[in-house]
């Protein structure tokens, strides 16, 4: 492999568990060949006022292919993630046929090999069409290499069909991932149900919704003693209840979305569905309450839930148009924007955990060492931009932060020993 | 005024304005020949995606009496019925050359948000459960011309009576009488009132029986015989009993108490009694007050570089 070119990752500071340093980093082939003082490379990146650390891994991103490549393809939605930082992502499993089957997992994985411009792994459903009635074989697809299931879009609302489910999960070893809403106390609901939503007169989401299920999965893990992981947690009365769930040493993890750390229900006024997701954005109160789980380690990971939706779409009345708001590109700036996080906290949100919890940690998520694999990426949380919806790569523009600023900047990203992102822009 | 969304748009002034404006049209809807040109070369498009009669016939006959031209676009017949989305009917209409856009639709939020496919003047004909901002000022303007102050209704107790939770007439109204010094209280089961009233400056009440002795106008709204089949709500029986208008109750009205009502009726259900026996009763004059405050809300956004003394003079 003599004709390999080294890459010199050079003045940035190194992000590890254990410590936070200043080097270079020489990658060769697709590991890490040397950490250490003025190293020389046939390549060389410019790291200077930067963080290096493990690449993001996003446990949340819809990439909509098969099914609705208008909206997103693997391709485009890889290229979003490798912009964002992420070197790997969960792809949720909502997509047309649901990932329920092995042909459709292995479709997703190979599309993800072929834009290669990170790890594509692919979840697979809970139930079969994502329906909540009949289960999927979780071991059949775990061969796969699939390690977390989940209904996403839709909670699984049926109690005894959960547990049985949680059972099975256990029995093959993989992760159930709830999306906790119980579907109906949210007939067609359009946002928070609070003092915004009663006087725009629509339809409320109410927080106990999401936490009615949050409370019954906890009793149900309880029972079983499987994993499950809560995405998209929204509310203060759901971190509580996650909260004392982990004290009980339950095997609970959590995430949270930039969106849900930074935009309040209150934008809704302007009627644009470019604000509608689901769960939907909600009060200070609750923002105040998932930060603190973040702080405090209730919430393990940081998921973008990246939803991409063709522009015609979101230009429905406010109750006909598709929840969903784009994740990847925004992340790391808009959690650094909202939230006062040391580098190596925010590498523990966005890369170390998720990577664990996405079983995905072999790879991803690991220290910058010599032989580590080099999923890396470069990245600052000083740079002021502004985001620009024509300026994404994802096919979609639905990002709720046009025209805002935000801090912190992804500049490189290596997948897989490749430099897919350089300054700022994608390679391929 | 570049468009009429919200109630929540207009300053207290802007409404007393308007409301002004609206004696001269009511002036002129009292002569022989109620036409004026103030609007001639005007086109004012009405754009109902959910049915109406009386709105949309009180907006065209605004339109008709200031002489602008009407087009008039209902869903049940058009291309919506063909998947066109909104967007593009908005924008197809505008290339027409439409220079105002009366807008009725079953959800909320939808004229604001065809503000930004047209650079003509946009109206809320009634939006879902938000907003109906004409009816707040033909109401406003009903009670302060009986009241004879035309300035305020401070001090006024005014009852809304019904389902509030689904009512964008309860929205504008309370935002109008409150801001204009009424003190307004809600009469509804908690199940028909919206899930927070945090910052509406109301009261509630849980009967009609509480209110109907010392209300200055008592506010009957349409009781959706379809929210009571959602079953979400109580029974037909014990809504009637406790917020229907009968006899009796209409007895108790003071002297000088207004009955209104934003149409239509449900007789039998909300109203057991034959408005035309109450003698407070003013609903055909809210009728008819609604021409006038649409043809000086109309005027306002399309003829406002006309002086209304100038225009509002002469005969068509």
């Amino acid at each position: 492999m003599s004709a390999t070119k080294s890459i010199v990752i050079r003045g940035a500071t190194v992000v590890n568990p254990d410590a936070v340093f200043e080097a270079d980093v020489r990658v060769v082939d697709a590991l890490i060949d040397a950490v250490g003082d003025a190293l020389e490379g046939d390549i060389v990146l410019d790291g200077r006022g930067c963080y290096v650390s493990s690449g993001f891994v996003d446990l949340h991103t819809h990439l909509r292919e098969p099914g609705k490549e208008e909206a997103e393809t693997i391709e485009s939605g890889s290229r979003a993630a490798a912009l964002g930082g992420y070197t790997a992502v969960v792809a949720m499993p909502n997509t047309d046929p649901a990932q329920d089957n092995v042909a459709t997992v292995r479709f997703v994985r190979e599309q993800g090999i072929k834009a290669n411009l990170c790890e594509v792994m692919p979840s697979g459903c809970i139930t079969v069409g994502r329906l909540g009635a009949e289960l999927v074989s979780y071991a059949g697809l775990a061969d796969e290499g699939v390690t977390l299931f989940t209904d996403d879009g839709t909670g699984v609302q049926d109690e005894d069909t959960m547990k049985r489910a949680l059972v099975s999960a256990r029995l093959a070893n993989v992760t159930l991932a709830q999306h906790c809403e119980v579907s109906s106390m949210t007939n067609g609901a359009v946002m928070h149900d609070g003092a915004c939503c009663s006087s725009l007169g629509v339809p409320g989401w109410p927080s106990l919704a999401e936490e009615q299920m949050v409370q019954r999965d906890i009793n149900l893990v309880r029972a079983t003693g499987a994993k499950m992981h809560f995405l998209h947690l929204s509310t203060q009365g759901s971190v509580q209840m996650v909260r004392e769930a982990k004290a009980e040493g339950l095997p609970i993890t959590a995430e949270v979305t930039p969106h849900h750390l930074s935009l309040l229900d209150e934008l809704l006024t302007s009627f644009d569905p470019i604000f509608k997701v689901n769960p939907p954005l909600r009060t200070a109160a609750d923002i105040a309450a998932l930060k603190a789980g973040v702080l405090d380690g209730t919430i393990d990971a940081i998921a973008t839930d990246h939803a991409p939706h063709a522009g015609h779409t979101k230009e429905q009345p406010l109750d006909q148009a598709p929840p969903g708001m784009l994740g990847l590109e925004t992340a790391l700036a808009v959690v650094n924007t909202s939230m006062d996080l040391d580098a190596r906290k925010i590498v523990e949100l966005m890369s170390w955990n998720p990577a664990r919890i996405a079983g995905l940690d072999a790879r991803h998520g690991r220290a910058v060492a010599v032989g580590e694999p080099a999923n890396l990426c470069v990245w600052n949380t000083a740079d002021v931009w502004e985001v620009s919806r024509e300026g994404l790569a994802s096919k979609s523009k639905n990002t709720p932060y046009h025209g805002m600023n935000v801090r912190g900047r992804v500049r490189h990203t290596l997948f897989s020993g490749q430099i897919v992102v350089n300054e700022g822009k994608a390679t391929r | 005024m570049n468009h009429l969304l919200s109630t929540h748009d207009l300053s207290i002034d802007e409404i007393v304005q308007l409301l002004e404006l609206a004696d001269h049209m009511a002036e002129i809807n009292s002569r022989a020949v109620p036409k004026v040109p103030a609007l001639r070369g005007k086109t004012i498009a009405s754009v109902f995606f959910e049915d109406s009669t009386r709105t949309r016939l009180s907006f065209e006959t605004a339109a008709k009496r200031l002489s602008a031209e009407v087009m008039t676009f209902s869903a049940s017949t058009s291309s919506v019925n063909k998947g066109e989305s909104l967007r593009d009917t908005i924008e197809t209409l505008t290339a027409m050359g439409v220079h105002a856009f009366v807008v009725r639709h079953k959800s909320s939020g939808v004229p604001k948000q065809i503000t930004q496919w047209t650079n003509a003047a946009v109206v809320n004909a009634g939006d879902g459960w938000h907003q109906h901002p004409t009816q707040a000022m033909l109401d406003a303007y009903t009670i302060t011309r009986n009241f004879g102050d035309k300035e305020s209704m401070a001090g006024r107790t005014i009852a809304i009576v019904g389902d509030i939770k689904h009512s964008r007439v309860a929205r504008s109204n309370v935002d109008v009488f409150t801001r204009m010094g009424a003190n307004v209280v809600l009469v509804a089961p908690d199940a028909l009132l919206p899930s927070s009233i945090e910052g509406w400056n109301v009261s509630t009440a849980s009967s009609i029986d509480e209110v109907v002795g010392h209300v200055d106008v008592l506010y009957m709204l349409r009781m959706q015989r379809e929210r009571m089949d959602e079953s979400l709500v109580i029974s037909l029986k014990e809504y009637t009993d406790l917020y229907a208008l009968t006899e009796e109750r209409a007895a108790r009205l003071a002297p000088h108490a207004l009955l209104m009502h934003p149409g239509p009726i449900n007789r039998g259900v909300e109203m057991q009694v034959d408005p035309s026996e109450v003698p407070g009763s003013r609903i055909l004059q809210q009728v008819a007050n609604g021409i006038s405050v649409r043809m000086a809300v109309l005027f306002s956004l399309l003829g406002g570089e006309i002086s209304p003394a100038a225009t509002l003079g002469g005969d068509a």
